[in-house]
């Protein structure tokens, strides 16, 4: 049952993904920012997480809630030392902008420790249980729970508190959100700190299942997920989690018919498909129209 | 309860409004009418803080609110209604209304203003789980007032309400905004259509590329000549 198992690979890594896609998308949704520098703050949740575990001994679930933490005040940080001056500013700039923010993060990182990769300690046995003749790690298993469980918890706080209420306003009508008392600034940071969480959250999830990460490990994933987001409709949180996972699953489906090289351009591939025929995405909106 | 004194609003260089100084007293319900483009929606958002003004000042209460953030002005008891309606069409009736009251902490003060909201408008009560944008127009003007109801407002600002709506469902919504008033909400009214607007209000203002040209009773702006001439259609 290799297809079985390739499919399971093809979740976890799809899992990944979608937790990155989410942060794009919602920041996309609230300030019309692709953030470039997203995939770094999963980047600088992968080391948190490996100094945790690595150095100061935590388990797990304490490495990752960690990591989430640090990554939420990361990317308010980001927001409002980089981005918020230019919310008025030209999307080419503040695009600019965000790419400057990654390569800052990148050769920061390399510059305090070097660009030689770390090997995640291995906190877990590798142990795998059979199902339907196919052998799926553990270690799947618990990504996969993670993954679940951080997504109800989003569409928990999106739909039913009061900042993902906010969250929803603001990105609908800022100004009408204003008028409600909503302070649109407060609103982006928390959109920042949740999307940054997310991203952190996934860097450990990486690290755990890949073993290996480096200062320029967020690159790729990064533009992975923007596909993902794209795919699912960017400013769609139900969008990124589909599209995060239909990546993942093709990208394996790639591999396990034995073009692996092509693995990482399946991903551009479907972007540039997704372009071609619908441009808003799976769960896309058409344009909405404004009065 | 709300003074305007001689503000000036800029957008970049475009001087929208010129030295406008404007009144309203406690339980009066103010009219502001002009022709489009006349400034009116920039006074609105100036008094809402979407929009600061470069000079001049504006008291409300005792206290001086020009320039301050929207959130502030929303607590201290200024709501909007704002041109358009700019209802939250991704979320249902039911959250846009809880989204009124977003700086609300009384619980108890909440349910009962919901239930007054539903009162004045039925129709928000049988669609209170329909997403709000696919409301027709006056229902969604029903919602944008409801909405700005839930802030409690002891002001009410209203940007042209009438806009785009069949001249029945207009009735009805001065009909409400007049009950809103006589429950002890001061109300400044913008609006386009004079005739109406006239027709509730205690006292009017006319504004012209950003200036006031004519202030003083409904009454006696409903039988000015300028006005008949330029907003009542000549009757
Ligand atoms: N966002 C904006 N940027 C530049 N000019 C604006 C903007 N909004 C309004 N204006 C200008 O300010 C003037 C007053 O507009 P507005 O207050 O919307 O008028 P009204 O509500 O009376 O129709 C108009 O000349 C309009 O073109
Ligand atoms: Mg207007």
């Amino acid at each position: 049952m290799e297809w079985l198992q390739q499919l399971v690979n093809g979740i976890s890594l799809g899992s990944i993904y979608a937790l990155i896609a989410l942060g794009y998308t919602m920041v996309y949704g609230i300030i019309k920012l692709i953030n470039f520098a997203h995939g770094d703050v999963f980047m600088l949740g992968a080391f948190i997480g490996f100094f945790a575990i690595a150095r100061w001994d935590m388990g797990f679930f304490p490495a990752l809630l960690l990591a989430m933490l640090l990554c939420a005040i990361i990317g308010v940080i980001i927001e409002r030392v980089a981005y918020k001056r230019l919310r008025n500013a030209t999307r080419i700039a503040a695009l600019i902008t965000a790419i400057g923010v990654s390569l800052l993060i990148e050769y920061t990182v390399i510059f305090f420790r070097g660009a030689t990769p770390e090997a995640y300690p291995q906190i877990m046995a590798e142990t795998s249980i059979n199902f339907l003749g196919a052998n799926i790690s553990t270690k799947s298993l618990l990504i996969l729970m993670v993954t679940i469980v951080l997504m109800l918890l989003l569409q928990f706080i999106v739909h039913k508190t009061k900042i993902g209420k906010a969250m929803r306003a603001v990105s609908h009508d800022a100004d009408a959100a204003r008028l409600m008392g909503i302070n649109v600034d407060n609103t982006i940071s928390a959109t920042f700190a949740i999307g940054s969480a997310l991203a952190g959250a996934a860097g450990v999830i990486f690290g755990f299942y890949y073993t290996r990460i480096d200062p320029l490990m967020g690159i790729l994933p990064g533009l992975k997920a923007f596909v993902a987001a794209v795919l699912g409709g960017i400013g769609s949180i139900p969008g990124a989690m589909v599209g995060g996972l239909v990546l993942g699953v093709v990208e394996s489906i790639v591999n396990a018919v034995g073009y692996s090289l092509w693995r990482d351009a399946a991903a551009f591939v479907i972007l540039i498909f997704i372009l071609i025929v619908k441009p808003s995405g799976i769960f896309g909106k058409n344009v909405r129209e404004k009065v | 309860m709300l003074k305007v004194n001689n503000i000036d609003v800029f957008y970049g260089n475009i001087h929208a409004l010129k030295g406008v100084s404007l009144e309203v007293n406690e339980g009066e319900i103010v009219t502001l009418i002009g022709a489009n483009g006349a400034g009116k929606s920039t006074l609105l958002k100036t008094l809402s803080g979407l929009l600061k003004p470069k000079s001049g000042d504006i008291t409300y209460q005792t206290k001086q609110i020009g320039g301050k953030p929207a959130q502030s002005i929303v607590k201290s008891g200024i709501s909007q209604v704002p041109e358009g309606r700019r209802v939250f069409a991704n979320m249902s009736v039911e959250e846009n209304l809880e989204l009124g009251a977003y700086l609300r902490k009384d619980r108890d003060g909440i349910k009962k203003d919901l239930a007054n909201v539903f009162e004045l408008f039925p129709r928000l009560n049988e669609r209170r789980k329909q997403q709000s944008g696919t409301l027709s127009g006056g229902e969604q003007q029903m919602l944008a007032m409801g909405r700005a109801l839930m802030a409690k407002p002891k002001l009410l600002l209203l940007d042209e309400p009438s806009m785009g709506l069949a001249p029945l469902i207009v009735k009805q919504i001065f009909e409400i905004i007049r009950m809103v008033n006589s429950q002890g909400t001061t109300v400044l009214l913008v609006e386009q259509n004079a005739n109406m607007a006239l027709s509730i209000a205690d006292r009017a203002y006319v504004i012209e590329t950003g200036k006031i040209v004519l202030s003083g009773t409904a009454k006696e702006l409903q039988e000015s000549e300028k006005v008949k001439e330029a907003y009542l259609g000549g009757v």
